[in-house]
């Protein structure tokens, strides 16, 4: 499309003009001399959205505030508080409405200044694409960064780089190709699917709507057909069903039903469903809407749900299909922009806002910060407001999720502050942790608490880890029996008793190592719950199982002892045989010969060769009383 | 309201999204608000808002009473409407009129349409919400009205006196709405935030919503008075001498107080017509609103005193 073909703009009062135009909503992102306000301006202006009216109040106020001589200061049409146009900048953001013969579109108009960076994220949590100024003399700057940045993290995908002014450095070529080649240089840590250089003018116009006669080296879009065209689909019919109950419709005691908005995904009527939470199921009966029954419901449909049966479903359950549920946990890691002056403080409960649900929630641990200027991560105690930082987080109890990358509906939250009631923070889950401290479990009446007070000792886990034929499960069986002796609670888990049962499906390769590991430490935690002393033989050779079994339990649970027998002298023990027919070729993986065992690092206990199994044994049994885990 | 499923197939997809975004904020302050209200002023927006509150609850019905702010001075085609509509429909209406304005005589001819609208309209506003408890109101104002309108959030938190802070307003990321406040506070909800002229008439039309005649282009007497067409409902607002009735095709865009509401030369006599008339426009649709043209920025200063 050129110049000559645009004026049929007809639109005149801000909207959609064609009954089937589909609707793009972008921000503009710039600091105070980027011309931001005069882009919108020149949108407005140029698709002739500005009224009659309102161009006599525009000159009005031109002369009064404006920053233009003569000119219209166009910027005026959009900063709209009194405070933004007698300091002649932008504060909040603004919401703007245009339309072109091809599409509607909504600009989130944000500020650009560090201390605004809440409003640029609030901006872009609605957005489908980014418009990104650059004052085409100054080039890409820190704060170029900084919103580049903040519109990756919220997951828009396409950005414009608008290098504007380029009137001020006689429209060169060069100077934009030079911006471009710094822009893309960084830009590429980023995960954005497109990025569209575009060089303009909003104060004359050029390359906005109309094509420049100053830059005829320049043969990409202009910023209006770039923004006509842009393919924003976003894909969410394609994702897996996800239904936030919002309300219950009960008219009548013959009536149930669930309204809420698809987040994601097609639902039709007969299609098996699962409350996420409760793991409860059963069938979607009817699609109810004031237009008649539907047969489906796809992404964004306001509809309101009845089921076959009588299952507990409230405000804030998510119904997805059986077969493609999502995740449900209490304890989770998210990026966490802070929003208010009140710094954010771990342990501190605030109140999380995740789909329709309302749950008490605290960050657990603050991993870093990221500088939003340089993108480095800092190591921090606290959010200060506009900071952005990688935390983990627990619920009161669990939650239903999608990691924010894969489904921006359900991955996204905010933090209230349970007493002034402000909106604290917002975040974006990363991905699902597992930890034994389930807050919501301590509601019930006998706890672990409780079974450590009965048994008189506290429970552990002793992990004996070390090759094939160092000892461990002697050593073990000998520690066992002298806790049996003095009145403990203990059970062995080892090879022989899991890879029968339990883990009779898993073989020897890493990743079946590394889930016989998992599976066996979910059980081992679970027998500590229970309040016993759980002892487990197992060669682990990963230093990250077990890592992630001693992060199953709480801090001083899991007692990691290293049997430190040299291969040569297990190889000479070989009391199953083992070594001889692995050096034969005959078992393939087999730690210490063709696959590797990662020594630890930080055992607790750690038991070199000689002296025999007993005074092994005594040493383990010593430290477990050093560790007031036995009296 | 209509049943018929062909309605649904008649909205444009763009229109379609307006609605359900609509329709699911007005079931979060139905789930969320102890004792919410909807706000009827009887216009085009009001009659779209009541539309989204009838199918957002179906089959239930919209669980909040309407308020009318009756400053005695509406249009009497705007009585008779909102009669009709309270019948047709059986929802639940309050009226509240703001009794010491009443006592002192405020009007909008002698009294001046600043402090008219500041007695009988946010003070009454204001008398109503807390008369009645209500801790959450909604609006149809859309931000593609007014400037200060545009940078208003969908949850617009007010401080116990319903004062709005322009400086400090909550964040509204994604549809995550925070609707927790204290005791004294509330909320005012704008759910048509991101709807604009053009799709309110879109949308009317498509659901075949029923509108105040007014809208539509008739012959009325009218008076010209500083460059306004005023339409003289009775006999309570007096001719200027020399000012003369005279019968001429008008219609109105936007309505309110009758002395304070100009009328436009039109011809249009259909919502079609309407349609093809706006996409022509070259003025706003506030700009017969003679109540925000008082000064600059005066929507913004309202709007911190409590009105809507």
């Amino acid at each position: 499309m050129t110049s000559g073909a645009h004026p049929e703009v007809t639109v005149g009062a801000g909207g959609a003009g064609g009954p089937q135009k589909e609707l793009l909503r972008f921000l503009t992102c710039g600091s105070v001399d980027d011309g931001k306000s005069t882009l919108i301006g020149r949108l407005l202006y140029d698709t002739r959205l500005i009224l009659e009216d309102q161009l006599a109040a525009l000159e009005r106020d031109s002369r009064r505030h404006g920053t233009t001589g003569e000119e219209l200061d166009l910027a005026l049409l959009v900063d709209g508080l009194q405070a933004e146009r007698e300091q002649g900048i932008t504060i909040d953001v603004a919401y703007r409405f245009f339309s072109t013969p091809r599409r509607a579109f909504i600009v989130a108009d944000t500020p650009g200044h560090e201390q605004y960076t809440r409003n640029m994220a609030t901006g872009a949590s609605n957005s489908q694409a980014a418009v990104i100024l650059i004052d085409a003399r100054k080039g890409v700057l820190t704060q170029t960064r900084r919103h580049s940045y903040i519109c990756s993290l919220l997951g828009i995908k396409h950005v414009v780089l608008a290098v504007n002014k380029i009137d001020l450095v006689d429209y060169s070529g060069e100077r934009f190709h030079h911006i471009v080649g710094d822009y893309l240089g960084f830009a590429q840590a980023l995960q954005f699917s497109s990025i569209t250089p575009i060089p303009l003018s909003a104060r004359y116009g050029d390359n906005v709507i109309h094509r420049s006669e100053q830059m005829r080296w320049y043969e990409g879009p202009t910023l209006i057909e770039h923004l006509e065209a842009l393919d924003v689909t976003e894909g969410l019919d394609e994702k897996p069903f996800r239904f936030p109950v919002q309300w219950v419709n009960r008219p009548n005691l013959d009536f149930r039903g669930f309204s809420g908005t698809v987040a994601s995904g097609v639902v039709r009527a007969g299609d098996r469903v699962v409350v996420a939470a409760s793991g409860r199921e059963s069938t979607v009966a009817r699609i109810v809407t004031a237009d008649g029954d539907l047969a489906e419901a796809r992404a964004g449909d306001a509809v309101t749900l009845t089921l076959t049966d009588e299952v507990d479903v409230a405000r804030g359950d998510v119904l997805a299909l059986s077969h493609e549920r999502p995740e449900v946990v209490d304890q989770f890691a998210a990026q966490v922009l802070w929003m208010i002056e009140e710094p954010m403080l771990p342990g501190r409960s605030y109140l999380m806002r995740i789909g329709t649900r309302f749950v008490p929630a605290r960050i657990t641990s603050l991993k870093h910060k990221t500088d939003v200027n340089t993108l480095e991560h800092i190591a921090a105690k606290t959010l200060a407001i506009n900071e952005i930082g990688f935390c983990n987080l627990g619920t009161a109890s669990p939650v239903a999720f999608d990691p924010y990358g894969e489904n921006p509906r359900t991955g996204a939250f905010v933090l209230i502050d349970r007493f002034t009631h402000q909106t604290a923070g917002a975040g974006m889950i990363s991905f699902g942790l597992r930890r034994a401290t389930n807050i919501h479990r301590q509601a019930l009446l006998v706890d672990k608490a409780a079974r450590t007070r009965l048994n008189g000792h506290r429970p552990a886990i002793l992990w004996f880890t070390g090759l094939s034929g160092s000892g461990k499960s002697t050593i073990a069986n000998i520690v066992e029996r002298e806790l049996h002796v003095l009145g403990a609670h203990t059970y062995m888990l080892d090879g022989d008793n899991v890879r029968h049962g339990l883990n009779r499906d898993l073989g020897f390769t890493d990743a079946d190592r590394v889930e016989n590991v998992r599976r066996v430490g979910e059980v081992a935690r679970l027998f500590v719950d229970a309040g016993a002393i759980v002892l487990c033989s197992f060669i682990s050779p990963f230093r990250a199982e077990r890592r992630m079994v001693r992060e199953l339990v709480e801090a001083g649970e899991f007692i990691e002892i290293f049997v430190d027998t040299p291969i040569e002298e297990c190889k000479r023990r070989d009391p199953k045989g083992l070594y001889a027919r692995a050096l034969a070729g005959k078992i393939k993986h087999f730690t210490g010969i063709d696959s590797p065992y990662e020594i630890p690092e930080s055992a607790e206990i750690v038991l070199e060769t000689g002296g025999g199994p007993e005074p092994a044994a005594r040493r383990v049994l010593d430290a477990l009383r050093e560790r007031h885990i036995i009296g | 309201m209509s049943t018929d499923t062909l309605s649904r197939a008649r909205l444009s997809q763009h229109l379609k999204r307006l609605e359900a975004e609509s329709i699911g904020i007005l079931r979060e302050v139905a789930a969320e608000f102890r004792n919410p209200v909807m706000l009827y002023s009887i216009g085009k927006d009001s009659g779209v808002l009541l539309h989204l509150a009838l199918k957002a609850f179906y089959p239930s019905k919209p669980p909040f009473p309407l308020l009318h702010i009756d400053t005695g001075w509406k249009f009497r085609d705007m009585i008779r409407h909102r009669d009709e509509i309270v019948k047709r429909y059986g929802v639940k209406l309050l009226v509240h009129t703001n009794p010491e304005g009443l006592a002192r005589g405020i009007n909008p001819i002698t009294s001046g349409s600043r402090l008219h609208t500041q007695v009988m309209k946010t003070e009454a506003l204001k008398q109503a919400l807390d008369k009645w408890g209500f801790d959450a109101a909604f609006g149809g104002a859309r931000r593609d009205e007014e400037k200060s309108r545009a940078k208003e959030r969908i949850f617009s938190f007010r401080s116990a006196g319903h004062v709005w802070d322009p400086r400090n307003q909550r964040p509204e990321l994604w549809n995550l709405y925070n609707t927790r406040i204290s005791q004294g506070e509330t909320i005012r909800v704008f759910p048509l935030s991101n709807w604009t002229e053009l799709d309110i008439w879109q949308y009317t039309r498509a659901e075949d919503i029923p509108v105040v005649p007014l809208y539509f282009a008739a012959p009325r007497p009218v008076i010209e008075r500083d460059g306004q067409l005023i339409m003289r409902d009775d006999e309570r607002m007096p001719l200027r001498p020399g000012e003369l009735e005279r019968v001429r095709m008008v219609r109105f865009r936007s309505l309110g107080c009758y002395p304070l509401s100009a009328a436009i030369e039109s011809t249009a006599a259909t919502l079609d017509a309407i349609i093809a008339e706006m996409l022509a426009t070259r003025t706003s649709e506030r700009s017969g609103r003679l109540i925000d043209t008082d000064e600059a920025a005066s929507m913004e200063k309202k709007k911190r005193d409590g009105y809507f």
